[in-house]
Order: C-alpha cells, then sequence, then structure tokens
C-alpha cells in the first residue's frame, strides 16, 4: 500500500530552527497565510505581531520555524486567565506550516516550544479552537494528545 | 453515543492489529482478548479485509495483520464500515414542520460534532490515548496507600 507519509529523516532542504519572530519575517508570515487560507492580512498579522512586541512577557509568544533563511512555519499563543470563566492557560491562537514542509515535526516543535513558554508561566493547560471542517489541523491537535474541552462555543447571526 | 456490537468489533480488531503491526494476530487471540464470540468477529475482519485495513496471513502461524496507514486511518473511516454516522442516520423529525426543522437543527449540530470528533481521531492517536490511560492506570497502581490512621 501506497503511504501519503515521508519518512522523517527525508526532511526537504534543510535544519529547521524555532526562534522569535522578528518584523521581517512578516512578509513570510502573510504569504504562508495566504497559501492556505487564500486570503491575504498583512495588516492583521502586523497588528499581532505588533501586540506580542509591546507586551513581551512571560506566557507569551510569536515563534516561527526558519529553514535556510526562509520561514516555513509559525505559532502564536499567550496565557489568558479568567475570561470565560476558565482558569489560567495557553491560548494558541494561530498555527501555519508550508504545506512543503508538514508531516516532518515542525508543527510539533513549534506546538512544544509554545508549550514550554506556557509551563513557564506556570500553567497546566493549553486551548485552542478551529473549525470543525478544518479535519488537518483537528487531527494534528488531537495526535499531540488534545482532546475536546469544558467550554462549548455559540453563535448567532445579529439581526 | 452507543456503537453497535460489529463497529465495537471492528475497532477493537483494527487497534490490536494496529498496536502490534509488527506481527500476525489470529482471530481467537483477538476474541479472547475481547471476549467476542468469534464467529461474530470473523464476519467483522471480512469487512476490514475488504476494505484493505486488515491483511489476511495463510498458513502456518497466520492470522491478520493491521495493512492501513495508522496515521491516516481514523475512527470514522472504521465506524463507517459497519453503521451510518450522523446526519440521516437515524430516523429525523419532519422537516415540513416547523418544529420537526427546528429539532433536526439541534440534532444536526450533535451530529456535525460527533463526526468531527471521530474523524480526527486516528489510530496512532487513539493508541496514544490507551497507552497514557494504562500509564495513568499504572501510576495509580503504584501510589502508596495511606491507611486511614496515617498524618494522625
Amino acid at each position: 500500500m501506497k503511504t501519503l507519509i515521508k519518512p522523517e529523516e527525508e526532511i526537504p532542504f534543510g535544519e529547521v530552527q524555532i526562534r522569535t519572530a522578528l518584523a521581517e519575517d512578516i512578509p513570510w508570515i502573510v504569504s504562508l497565510d495566504e497559501k492556505t487560507t487564500g486570503e491575504p492580512k498583512l495588516q492583521y498579522w502586523q497588528d499581532l505581531f505588533a501586540h506580542f512586541q509591546q507586551s513581551r512577557g512571560v506566557g507569551r509568544a510569536f515563534l516561527v520555524a526558519e529553514q535556510q533563511g526562509r520561514v516555513v512555519g509559525f505559532i502564536t499563543g499567550e496565557v489568558r486567565a479568567f475570561e470565560f470563566g476558565s482558569e489560567p492557560c495557553g491560548w494558541v491562537f494561530a498555527l501555519n506550516v508550508d504545506p512543503e514542509i508538514r508531516v516532518h515535526n515542525v508543527g510539533t516543535r513549534l506546538f512544544e516550544t509554545l508549550c514550554e513558554t506556557f509551563g513557564r508561566a506556570g500553567v497546566e493547560k493549553v486551548r485552542t479552537m478551529l473549525n470543525r471542517d478544518n479535519h488537518l489541523v483537528l487531527s494534528f491537535f488531537r495526535s499531540l494528545g488534545m482532546m475536546a474541552g469544558p467550554f462549548i462555543q455559540l453563535e448567532k447571526d445579529l439581526d | 453515543m452507543k456503537l453497535q456490537k460489529a463497529t465495537l468489533c471492528g475497532l477493537y480488531a483494527v487497534l490490536e492489529l494496529a498496536a502490534h503491526s509488527d506481527q500476525q494476530i489470529s482471530a481467537a487471540e483477538i476474541a479472547d482478548k475481547y471476549d467476542i464470540s468469534i464467529n461474530h468477529l470473523a464476519k467483522v475482519l471480512r469487512s476490514l479485509v475488504r476494505a484493505k485495513l486488515v491483511e489476511s496471513v495463510r498458513g502456518a502461524g497466520g492470522g491478520y495483520r493491521f495493512s492501513g496507514n495508522p496515521k491516516r486511518v481514523t475512527l470514522l473511516d472504521v465506524i463507517e464500515l459497519f453503521e451510518e454516522v450522523g446526519r440521516d442516520a437515524e430516523d429525523s423529525p419532519p422537516v415540513y414542520l416547523d418544529e420537526g426543522l427546528a429539532l433536526h437543527k439541534v440534532l444536526r449540530e450533535i451530529d456535525d460534532i460527533a463526526i468531527a470528533t471521530l474523524s480526527s481521531i486516528s489510530i496512532t492517536t487513539l493508541l496514544k490515548i490507551i497507552e497514557k490511560q494504562k500509564r495513568g492506570t499504572k501510576a495509580d497502581t503504584k501510589a502508596p496507600v495511606r491507611s486511614s490512621a496515617e498524618g494522625v
């Protein structure tokens, strides 16, 4: 049977380094996001980056995965407390890996590095939210041990 | 959510074979471990073979072997071989009534969540959950039992 999974040793284009995002990474992040969502959101990513720059602190990180000078993945998240009656916990706001390099643990490394940041901030739980039709990313988070949490997201159309 | 007997047998067989993917396991061994009828299991295994999730190995020391990709095969893939899941799986309230339509909307919400959950959990992920559970059980067993007199 033909497998879709590439062997882990065959990471194309070389080693990947996880580091804090810099302003010059924004165009890469925008392009990576556009590649998967089909929508360029320059302002959104600039604002999010500025938020992380202005309020750098414990329990907050905007990380990128760099490979030979190009950004091949990113993750953002921070510890939030008491919203929705929740105890403090780490929230993953965004995670993306270049489709060319997926299934080589880049997403896992980004996630684990962010979780270390959360752990240092003293929280014991990490949460995220995503579209239930996004099977690929849902499966990825599941494979990392994430399960449905105790909160239910509700919404309604504004009249 | 309640799964049919055949579905549960199918899931047990897939999990057992995927957990020992380097081995061939006989139907009798699986039936014995999960306390299920061997005739029932044989039928279930035939469905799994037809779906190319399991291979039957003939000859001495033969048995069954998992042949799918455990990182890609989801719980939904296995369940759907034996029963319908979610929308239209059960009698829906009639949608020509407003009440029926409203009920249908709520039930569909539940179905959508069930489908999203089952289709996002791969066999590998479930095996990890099982391993974690085992470690938890072992740790609980190893924890010293405190007598009621302790700390007095």
